[in-house]
């Protein structure tokens, strides 16, 4: 595991994967609150001239966000943490309203190694909430699943037009550093 | 047809302003915030690129962000309310931090929740949304309190000229509701069609 928890502001290789599964998958448009598990995929996106990335002040705007993109023929991701999954609730119901793709990658806190007690109630309830409103939760504890599950839920998103989270737990991060 | 009843202040005729910031719309697109302003965009003329908001209170603004990075060589309106605005302000500062010059933000304000009972909104007591979207950093902000300056955000929905906001003066009152399709996949597949999608 030494190789996943080196540096919390991610340089190791399955968050590489991750972000390559997504891009490979057509995604070109990455909407984000920023979360240090998230920290590679947003340095990258920024970097990446075919990629636009676009910062968020809640996580809701870029559940609208990704419908619009959708609407205009784009495919964008939400990143977030788990805490940034309630504040999506009510946004989520346009996603089923109309029916859209919706793919995002959630970073847990509260659930392994948390320095952070007050992050525990919302990452306790994150996999319940996307599945009330929907979305099929996913999750990877491995840093080979998380690739894994990247590839196959950019295609369930955008092939079969299943709204989608996928959870890396907290384990693949580790404890957060300053 | 129930008209202006209840009418009690000094602002635009909404119904009036969106059919001018409708007409020649060329290939301008439009996402409309839930309640009244999807029912004066439906009122104008029911167009398949109009995406209709029944919903999503406060992410009408961030939905034409993304279909203004997504289909950056069109023209993209978002035309809301007060309060769908203000539940979703920190859009503003999103909007901002990237500003698509295809992409304005048209706010019919009338300071009250209209759907729910004419209730004060934040704007009604002292929020001052052009202030927000220029400290936000929008390219152009502008307002309009007559048709002339109605006129004049028409022109500017079509002119890529920089990402922009608009809030025109709209009195408080009743209209007959003009009800788009409100089958949510339905409204997303004729505007996706329309696009060639």
């Amino acid at each position: 595991m030494a190789t996943t928890r080196q540096d919390a502001t991610g340089t190791t290789s399955w968050q590489d994967g991750v972000y390559e599964a997504l891009r490979a998958g057509g995604v070109d448009l990455f909407a984000y609150v920023p979360d240090a598990g998230h920290a590679r995929a947003i340095r990258r996106a920024h970097a990446d001239p075919d990629v636009e990335a676009v910062v968020l002040t809640t996580e809701e705007e870029g559940v609208a966000l990704a419908c619009g993109a959708w609407a205009g023929g784009r495919r964008a991701a939400l990143l977030m943490q788990s805490s940034g999954v309630g504040n999506c609730i009510n946004m989520l119901g346009l996603v089923q309203s109309g029916r859209f793709p919706f793919l995002t990658l959630v970073t847990m806190r509260g659930e392994w190694e948390e320095f952070n007690p007050w992050q525990e109630p919302m990452g306790r309830a994150t996999p319940a909430v996307l599945e009330a409103m929907g979305v099929t939760v996913l999750r990877a504890t491995t840093p080979d699943e998380a690739v894994d599950l990247a590839r196959r839920a950019t295609a369930m998103a955008f092939e079969d037009g299943t709204p989608v989270a996928v959870l890396l737990s907290q384990q693949l991060i580790g404890r957060k550093v300053w | 047809m129930v008209q202006n009843q209840n009418m009690h202040s000094n602002g635009l005729d909404r119904r009036d302003v969106v059919r001018a910031l409708m007409s020649d719309r060329g290939g301008l697109l439009a996402v409309t915030g839930l309640g009244s302003p999807t029912w004066d965009v439906a009122a104008a003329g029911d167009d398949d690129r109009n995406f209709y908001l029944w919903g999503a209170m406060g992410g009408a603004a961030m939905m034409g962000l993304g279909l203004a990075l997504a289909q950056p060589d069109r023209s993209v309106c978002v035309i809301t309310g007060d309060g769908e605005m203000l539940m979703g302000i920190g859009a503003l500062a999103t909007i901002g931090a990237r500003r698509p010059v295809n992409l304005s933000v048209v706010v019919l304000d009338n300071g009250h929740y209209g759907e729910t009972g004419m209730q004060r909104s934040h704007t009604g007591l002292g929020t001052d949304l052009c202030a927000v979207a220029r400290a936000c950093g929008l390219d152009w902000v502008t307002e309009a309190t007559d048709m002339v300056g109605v006129e004049t955000v028409r022109r500017r929905l079509h002119g890529r000229e920089g990402c922009g906001f608009a809030r025109i003066a709209i009195a408080t009152g009743e209209y007959e509701r003009i009800l788009p399709e409100r089958d949510g996949a339905a409204i997303k597949t004729r505007f996706r069609t329309a696009l060639g999608l």
